[in-house]
């Protein structure tokens, strides 16, 4: 034993294929993230015109008072759109989690269902139901002789995103909820609490790390959402400003660089300060000895109130699924609870006209999934396997992807290889390739988690056995990491493949023309005319079905590799 | 309450538990099967047994995280069983201690004070006695994260200690620890547990930890309280055969009863017979048991019987000498002391086994 603990390990050195493959990584980071980023960030501190560096660009953008109300706005609706999805996701992960509840396991799947559909498709159908003139206010009108403001401004932009986004705090509110062992409540029971003390004292506070970083994230991304304000027609928020001032104003005004890096500082902001509220908080407290889970029975009248309450929020939570559906076999809606008669005529307009965005769609998001999960495959095995130095560079920079919103990395884009044309006179950067690239950057640290998780259930001893019976690195790789990594990088190509399907922010900025564009694309520009509501509402139906037609496929087929290779516990 | 000036008091009063008629169900599975038993005031019991015996379900039914169908659990003269397990004033430590990583080591300790709404001065003093208690004054303002599995262990300890419990129950809290820490954590607990006065159920599967710290042991297998005795008891007059290998090693030969009255023998399968020494209870479908130390190899002494084997194995094992003997269809262990000079019998040597008729029993299932 004392031998092989003191022999050399055999990482060292760095074969010719390692170090290829980290310098290629490092060149599609440098150039499609790095570089386009710094240009925005440098951008924004140099003058117009002379190139000299300066600070007046922030000056002018705090003292402008649109921007500064942008601002603000923007803070807000992101700040009560957690609000609002905590109050969403709070009932339904502890019901789901910490009772025995029947039917937990429909609200946990459909819980995830806003999210595969664009939050401003919702945002139609959100109009038609909760509108001034929608479902509800019309019945609410009749009932009582009041209106809600429900969509109103920004409360409509927050009510859209709480809706979309508050499955980011359910998931990991779950996963917090579900990790506290039942040994630390019961010895609270044990000594004297109980009921909402118990909850209040040792529960919450047990569970708040997944609670803070479901939070930061729905913060971040509800911050540096650009379509849903657009179409919701609310244009004094900071995403949208930064949009209209490089589409309207043009690529050499500073204020969309301003803008862009104020958005990258309030993510990274937000992403900071929950990680310093998670420090040295890791409190997964199942552990040896532990009891698992407790799941306590509901009385009869505590099931009554919760089924109800959890019908109603999940009645809420699909609210735009079912108005979308209405919607697309709808001939007219306006001004009437209901469509006034139904038709299928948009989906024959949306598959005779529009069968190119989904065409598109499944061309830019598979090749999306494609490089992410080839590049993040590849980092985690260079970071978790070899001791090449500057590894872990290689993960951080693939990870500060998160920090850059979709509006920064397109304007980014457009800035950095719009002097590059290719010979045909074409810039680079109207190039559909380049929708390709920006998804597959956006998407990187997904898949790059999911590629970690899959590697670190590959035991190295694995890989060792394989090399001892004389397989090289390479074919070890081959025969061994990659058949069992396989489960792992389907589920990082998928995670990949269906939220690139639904983006819009970068691939607004880059798309010039329609027969370049995707799915959400065509959306977005059917959803800007009353009369392309409803093929538009048909092409997010499909969208929709796309998106959970290709994730449960593979869940199946990752469920029956893993029970296959014996895998499952 | 009695206090004094220099160490706030955590009072005790022993109370004795009793349980009857107890049965619980998982499901169809019945987990535990007609559970009687009297826990004296002040006593330190252990609940022994393998896992999944029902040792740690009873143990959590006192405690009021498991109901039983019918049966009653006594404390103290009160009937707990239909009392949720806030309100028992049943303190436990739990195997993983349960120590809430969010809060520091004063804050876990005053918990339960603080839940009976305590007046924050008594909490404090209350909170210091606990600590005291368990040696952890100075580490009051630590995280649970920044200790010793043994420090975790005492600040469990004293956590449930601190609000004066009627009983304390310890589920196996000496297995999250290494060997040598298990040894004095023990002592400890015996050391407290007499201070304190307080009736204490102690799980655990270790025979050794059952055997060195508690009064009595209760034997548990597949849901059914084998026995219930002082370890010693339980060693020399196992009531049945789990009871006997359960706690340390019992040989155990299979054969027949040949004969009645004065003159019955035991036929040992393949190994000749012996004689049973009258007016011993001898149950249907009995097996002879002995201890490897209450047998000799090669002589027999007088009023000994004897039984013929084959030398299979030995192990030095220092002070004494183990033996395997292969008699009849089975294989035996006999301890022998072991004396300087002394030569090992070579293995396939045929040789006599000597047996003190009084050392054997006779047990079944």
């Amino acid at each position: 034993m004392a031998f092989v603990a003191s022999m050399p390990t055999r990482r060292f050195a760095a074969k010719p294929g390692q170090v290829i493959a980290v310098s290629v990584i490092a060149l599609f980071l440098l150039v499609f993230l790095i570089i386009p980023a710094g240009t925005v960030i440098y951008t924004a501190f140099t003058e117009k015109g002379t190139g000299a560096l300066t600070v007046v660009n922030f000056i002018d953008f705090f003292n402008t008072d649109l921007f500064r109300r942008s601002f603000f706005n923007s803070i807000y609706v992101s700040g009560m759109s957690v609000v609002w999805a905590t109050v969403i996701a709070l009932p339904l992960a502890v019901l789901t989690t910490r009772f025995d509840f029947r039917g937990s396991l429909i609200i946990q799947t459909l819980g995830f269902v806003p999210l595969i559909m664009p939050p401003f498709v919702g945002a139609v159908a959100m109009q038609l139901l909760f509108g001034r003139n929608g479902t509800v206010n019309l019945i609410l009108n009749d009932w009582f002789g009041i209106r809600l403001p429900f969509m109103e401004g920004l409360n409509g932009v927050i009510f859209v995103q709480s809706l979309h986004y508050f499955p980011f705090i359910l998931i990991n509110l779950s996963t917090s909820l579900r990790n506290i062992d039942r040994s630390m409540e019961e010895a609270a029971q044990n000594l004297g609490s109980s009921g909402i003390r118990l909850f209040r004292r040792i529960v919450f506070p047990l569970a708040m790390p997944g609670y803070l970083a479901g939070a930061s994230l729905v913060f971040v991304k509800v911050f540096d959402d650009l379509a849903t304000p657009l179409l919701l027609n609310v244009k004094d928020m900071l995403a949208p400003q930064a949009y209209l001032r490089v589409t309207s104003v043009g690529l050499t005004d500073p204020m969309g660089y301003v803008i862009s890096v104020i958005l990258i500082v309030v993510s990274i902001f937000a992403m900071w300060l929950s990680a310093v509220a998670m420090r040295g908080k890791d409190y997964s407290t199942t552990q040896r000895g532990g009891g698992g889970l407790a799941k306590r029975k509901l009385s009869r009248g505590e099931s009554v109130i919760a089924y109800g309450v959890v019908a109603l929020i999940l009645l809420l939570v699909l609210s735009p699924h079912i108005g979308l559906l209405l919607l697309s076999f709808a001939t007219v809606w306006s001004f009437s609870p209901m469509p006034d008669d139904f038709t299928m005529a948009h989906y024959a307009r949306v598959f005779g006209e529009s069968s190119i965005y989904i065409k598109n769609t499944l061309i830019y998001a598979s090749l999306a999934g494609l490089i992410d999960v080839v590049i993040g495959g590849a980092i985690a095995y260079i970071v978790l396997r070899t001791k090449i130095i500057g590894r872990r560079w290689l993960d951080w920079a693939a990870t500060a992807a998160l920090a850059i919103p979709g509006v920064v990395l397109g304007i980014g884009y457009l800035r950095t290889f719009y002097g590059i044309t290719l010979p045909g006179g074409t810039p680079l950067a109207t190039l559909w390739v380049m929708v390709v690239l920006a998804l597959a950057i956006r998407r990187l640290p997904y898949a790059l988690r999911a590629c970690y998780a899959a590697l670190q259930q590959v035991s190295e001893s694995l890989e060792e056995a394989a090399e001892n019976l004389g397989a090289t690195k390479q074919r070890t790789i081959r025969r061994i990491v990659l058949p069992l990594m396989t489960g792992g990088l389907l589920a990082g190509f998928v995670t990949s493949f269906s939220t690139a399907a639904v983006e819009l922010s970068a691939t607004l900025m880059l798309i010039q023309s329609n027969s370049d564009a995707p799915i959400a694309y065509g959306l977005y520009v059917f959803m800007q005319s009353p009369a392309g509501r409803g093929p538009g509402a048909a092409l997010g139906v499909i969208a929709v079905v796309l998106v959970a037609v290709c994730t449960l496929l593979s869940h199946y087929v990752i469920e029956r590799r893993q029970r296959a290779i014996g895998m499952n516990k | 309450m009695n206090v004094s000036i220099n160490k706030p008091a955590l009072s005790t009063a022993a109370k004795a538990i009793s349980i009857s008629d107890v049965n619980l169900y998982y499901g169809a599975l019945h987990v535990l099967k007609d559970i009687n038993l009297e826990i004296k005031p002040g006593e330190f019991f252990a609940f022994l047994g393998p896992s999944g015996c029902g040792k740690t379900t009873l143990l959590r039914l006192i405690a009021g995280f498991n109901t039983a169908r019918n049966g009653k659990v006594v404390i103290g003269g009160e009937d707990v069983l239909n009392m949720p397990s806030w309100k028992r004033e049943v303190g436990m430590v739990f195997q993983s201690y349960a120590l809430w990583p969010h809060m520091t080591v004063a804050r876990n300790v005053a918990f339960g004070l603080e839940e009976r709404r305590l007046p924050r001065a008594e909490i404090d003093a209350r909170v210091q006695a606990a600590l005291a208690l368990v040696g952890l004054e100075k580490l009051a303002d630590r995280r649970p994260s920044q200790l010793s599995g043994g420090q975790q262990q005492r600040v469990a300890l004293a956590r449930t200690i601190a609000i004066e419990p009627k009983v304390l129950l310890l589920d196996e809290p000496l297995s999250n620890l290494d060997a040598k820490m298990r040894v004095e954590v023990r002592r400890e607990l015996r050391e407290l547990q007499q201070r304190l006065q307080l009736t204490t159920i102690f799980v655990t599967h270790d025979q050794e930890e059952a055997n060195t710290v508690c009064d009595r042991i209760a034997v548990f297998n597949e849901g059914r309280i084998q026995q219930v005795g002082t370890p010693m008891d339980l060693y020399e007059k196992p009531a049945n055969l789990f009871v006997a290998n359960f706690l340390g090693t019992a040989n155990i030969l299979d054969g027949r009863v040949i004969g009645s009255g004065a003159n019955r023998t035991f036929e040992v399968t393949g190994a000749g017979s012996i004689p049973i020494p009258p007016g011993t209870d001898v149950p249907a479908g009995a097996k002879l048991v002995f201890r490897p130390q209450y047998a000799t190899i090669g002589y027999v002494q007088p009023g000994w019987v004897s039984l013929s084997g084959t030398v299979m194995h030995c192990e030095f094992l220092g002070a004494t000498v183990r033996y395997g003997i292969a008699v009849g269809t089975a294989t035996v262990m006999i301890d022998v002391p072991f004396h300087s000079g002394a030569g090992l019998l070579p293995i396939g040597s045929p040789t006599v086994l000597g047996l003190q008729p009084s050392s054997a029993l006779w047990l079944a299932e």
